[in-house]
């Protein structure tokens, strides 16, 4: 059968022969003037190419399969005039500012791997720092999308190949021999006659006195002995002795701790502060003004700031979702499904709806920033992924020229999506300029359950028709509450709308749906639609944007379709699989996972799988749904119910570049896969979220995760890396949802299956962070 | 502003605080001692986990004037010495199943790891995974698997 998805089996990235000596690739850059050592490399859409679908197969191919969200991101990136550098120092140690944020994703461990490799440096020689905003990248410097290590596989190992090809020229140079005399191993060049020198004493004389052009030749991955090979974080041993400075560890002269009291519904604005003297007066409080959310309080400690936030008395304005509680968006959502478009003739039909329920991004980090804002200037300091985006709007927030902000980009304790936005800088920068001083501006954890991003709720109908062994149409109907792209993705789109696969007016929204969403199945006529509800809540993606819930609805219906057909899960799949990589990574599941074993009754096996981001990945886990694990005990407020007791995750990333990086973010993915089908899900009533601590918001912990969970990578089947940061997410959300219906018999349609049943006592909505407690010495082990 | 005194780290140090300020933010925003993190203030992600005389607390709920001055607090920076090493080695077990992803709940979890441990020894056992599923500590990265994996080495190369 041909094979059409072309995040699959691109002939174009295989490996090969062909290009040079032993297959190298000749690339471009520049040598940059400067004191030392300088490469300049300019993007390279590597993956701009979309190459023509090949329509003989049952199914079109939806856009996604030509062209996808990474498509976009590269096609974004190729024109940018601004270029990403390698220097060398004179210590012999390379430096590389990355121009994206690092959250946990390992980014940086990977880009120190490029660098060494192509550099022929030890690791920790490489330094790797994150870029300030850099407004002339234009859109390339966003970290999202899982599209890090697509886009710059390429640039940064071109600029580091052409660092060495200067030094070895530099070597020969001096000291009268052929560069292909010349050897570099380690940081060190080696000549005839036993010649050598550091890196580091060549720094300044490889040094270029213009910018010019220059080439060079990347290694073939049969050289490779970095790439491709288990390395652990370069930043490992910083964090576990505590020295890993996050925002709020960072020490800027006269930042001092700053929190907000905030207004008891979301994006509730502040009418008056009614005690504003007496706020003032409190013990190590220095400054209280009013802002636009809330009233900003700074002061010696964040514990005074809390203190003075329990005193706070203010009047509140009404904020853009007082009206709405779960029940009524759910109900907006039903009336905005778009019609299914195969009616049911002379064939079987299945029609299913599943709802899945807000959720939040917040990474376990608060949202946290510093800022200084001058008369004439700012300078902020934050997690930030998309800082350009930051720096405009804050520029113009503040009244200042863009160049007058300075954005630095600071490591973040995770993201999950949360950190494509600003508006934690946004508010610092206020409050900074209000007070007319630095502040350390902190969320508490509670404004980050409820006036944080959410993971809009959504519905996902679906329609299979079916005939005689075969599937005649698969419909899909999403629709969700609008999803914010108001941080560049959107700018994106509208630069480069001409050159999607995509025809007509569609949304932002509707775009990047058809961008990511596919079904990887043969199902004859196949549509996946969304629809958006514009209410005013504060959205965003969460560790991908739609394909968990798109994916775990298509796999429930998937096992319900096998059911009609009387055929197993797997096999059924296999039958209707379009494309080979899903299907290795399929079988091997199967195998590794013992598909098909005997389980005790209430405990199933249940598989789910997935393609995106130029990867496949197949998951395939076992549940205990026995009442006995349902109910077993845990001290304090903690859900426990099913419980995942293995998984097995089956990935095929194309090219993998750290296979101990690509492991974690495949454990991490099932952490949130487990949350999402099981526990966590926010509960809006009356314009709030009722969860306001982690022993409300019930992410995986401990007592829920799997005991046992095996990581499988595939060999290469490519030469191009795949994305990683959300790979995993979709296909284990689909698994677990899939065995918990397999082990109960019945099909969950509310996610996550506890969201009926409020595990919790909500904190009151006023004040709005709470005080802490302070028995914390009767807790001791 | 009262002054109170105790060993942090190994030393006897003294700080001006108000009596009410919970242990965390005199340590983080008074002294610079930022390994413990706020990831709360609630006592319940459990990212301040420190030691006082030797057990696991929880910094943010405790004020610091119930800390006495013969009370030993112990943060992730001063774990190290409590075995004369540059390492405990929970740490060292942490570094060879590369266990952090983002790093922000790590410390605490160390610190909360290793309580656990010596908790089970007292009680003259090894650790298991039942003990494990006690810890409360969040991490939203989704490291569980491999924390229970170095916890369990990191056990064995503490000794009895």
């Amino acid at each position: 059968m041909a094979e059409h998805r072309r995040s699959l089996d691109r002939p174009t990235d295989q490996p090969t022969g062909g290009r040079g000596l032993l297959g190298r690739r000749r690339v471009l850059g520049y040598l940059i003037a400067a004191p030392t050592l300088a490469v300049g490399v300019s993007w390279i859409a590597n993956e701009s190419d979309p190459r023509p679908a090949d329509a003989a197969v049952p199914s079109l191919p939806q856009p996604v399969d030509i062209f996808d969200l990474g498509d976009l991101q590269n096609l974004a990136a190729a024109p940018t005039s601004g270029l990403i550098t390698v220097e060398l120092k004179t210590d012999g140690t390379a430096f590389f500012a990355v121009p994206r944020a690092e959250v946990g994703q390992g980014i940086t461990t990977a880009f120190a791997m490029m660098v060494a490799e192509e550099l022929d440096l030890p690791m920790d020689k490489v330094e790797i720092g994150l870029a300030d905003a850099r407004p002339e990248l234009l859109m390339n410097q966003l970290t999202g999308g899982s599209n890090s290590m697509r886009s710059m596989y390429l640039p940064v190992r071109t600029a580091a190949a052409i660092a060495r090809q200067r030094l070895v020229d530099t070597a020969a140079a001096h000291w009268g021999v052929a560069a292909g005399k010349v050897t570099t191993k380690a940081g060190v060049l080696s000549g005839p006659g036993g010649r050598t020198a550091t890196y580091g004493s060549l720094a300044e004389a490889a040094a270029s006195a213009t910018t010019i052009t220059v080439s060079a030749e990347l290694k073939s991955p049969s050289e490779f002995s970095v790439l491709g090979r288990p390395r652990n974080r370069v930043d490992g041993h910083d964090i576990v002795t505590g020295r890993k400075q996050f925002a709020m560890d960072l020490q800027v002269p006269g930042a001092k701790p700053t929190m907000v009291a905030r207004p008891p519904t979301i994006n509730g604005t502040l009418k008056s502060i009614n005690n504003l003297a007496a706020l003032r007066a409190m013990p190590g409080i220095s400054d209280v003004v009013g802002i636009t959310h809330g009233v900003a309080i700074r002061g010696d400690t964040f514990g005074q700031c809390i203190d003075a936030i329990q005193k706070v008395d203010a009047t509140w304005g009404p904020g853009t979702v007082d009206d709405e509680s779960d029940a009524t968006v759910l109900a907006k959502l039903r009336a905005a499904q778009l019609p299914m478009a195969v009616p049911p003739v002379l064939s079987q039909t299945i029609d299913a709806e599943f709802v899945f329920a807000f959720a939040s991004n917040s990474p376990l980090e608060p949202d946290c920033a510093i800022a200084d804002v001058r008369p004439d200037s700012a300078e902020i300091w934050s997690s930030l992924k998309v800082p350009i985006v930051a720096q405009e709007d804050i520029a113009k927030q503040l009244g200042l020229p863009i160049d007058a902000v300075k954005v630095h980009v600071v490591q973040g304790g995770g993201s999950f999506g949360r950190h494509l936005f600003h508006d934690v800088a946004a508010e610092a920068a206020e409050i900074s300029q209000k007070m007319g001083k630095p502040v350390k501006l902190s969320w508490s954890r509670t404004d980050n359950f409820r006036q944080g991003r959410t993971h809009p709720m959504s519905t996902s109908r679906v329609r299979v028709n079916y005939l005689a062994g075969n599937v005649l149409s698969y419909e899909q109907r999403h629709t969700s509450v609008q999803t914010d792209f108001g941080h560049g993705l959107g700018e994106m789109i509208t630069a480069f709308a001409a050159d999607l696969p995509v025809g007509g007016n569609l949304s932002f929204a509707e775009t990047i749906f058809e961008l990511t969403q596919s079904s990887p199945y043969n199902f004859g006529v196949t549509t996946q639609l969304l629809n958006e509800v514009p209410l005013k809540f504060n959205t965003g993606s969460m560790r991908n944007i739609y394909s968990p819930n798109v994916v775990c609805a298509e796999e429930l219906v998937v096992d319900r379709l096998a059911a009609k057909m009387g055929q197993d899960p797997v096999r059924f799949r296999r039958n209707f699989l379009k494309d080979k990589r899903l299907l290795a990574v399929l079988n091997k599941a199967a195998e590794v996972g013992q598909w098909g074993k005997a389980m005790p009754k209430g405990t199933a096996q249940g598989v789910g799988v997935h393609s995106e981001y130029r990867a496949a990945v197949a998951t395939l886990v076992e549940i205990d749904c026995r009442p006995e694990t349902v109910g077993r005990p845990v001290e304090g407020e903690a859900v426990t119910g099913p419980r995942v007791t293995k998984a097995v995750i089956v990935v095929d990333p194309g090219f993998c570049i750290n296979p101990r990086g690509l492991e974690a973010q495949m454990i991490g993915g099932l952490q949130d896969a487990i949350a999402l089908a099981l526990t966590s899900s926010l509960h809006i009533k009356d314009g709030i979220p009722l969860e306001g601590s982690w022993d409300n918001y019930f992410y995986t912990r401990e007592w829920n995760t799997p005991l046992d969970v095996e990581v499988v990578i595939m060999p290469n089947t490519s030469d191009s890396p795949s994305g990683a940061g959300e790979l995993a997410v979709a296909p284990a959300f689909a698994a677990v949802a899939c065995a918990y219906a397999r082990a109960t018999g019945t099909m969950p349609t509310y996610f996550p299956i506890n969201h009926g049943t409020l595990g919790f006592k909500p904190l009151p909505v006023q004040p709005s962070t709470p005080q802490s407690p302070t028995d914390g010495l009767d807790h001791t082990f | 502003m009262p002054t109170h005194t105790f060993k942090l780290n190994g030393k006897q140090i003294s700080v001006d605080a108000e009596d009410n300020v919970r242990l965390l933010w005199v340590l983080r925003d008074l002294l610079g001692v930022t390994g413990p993190k706020y990831g709360c203030a609630l006592e319940v992600c459990k990212s301040c986990t420190s030691h006082i005389n030797g057990k696991a607390f929880n910094t943010c709920s405790v004020q610091v004037k119930d800390i006495g001055p013969t009370d030993e607090v112990t943060t992730i920076e001063g774990l190290p010495a409590t075995v004369g090493k540059d390492l405990h080695p929970m740490q060292e077990a942490w570094l060879k199943y590369d266990v952090a992803q983002c790093g922000y709940c790590q410390p605490g979890q160390i610190m909360a790891a290793v309580a656990k441990v010596k908790q089970a020894r007292k009680e003259g056992r090894d650790i298991t995974d039942a003990d494990l599923d006690e810890l409360r500590n969040i991490c939203r990265c989704g490291t569980y698997s491999r924390i229970r994996e170095a916890v369990k080495a990191g056990a064995e190369d503490m000794g009895a």
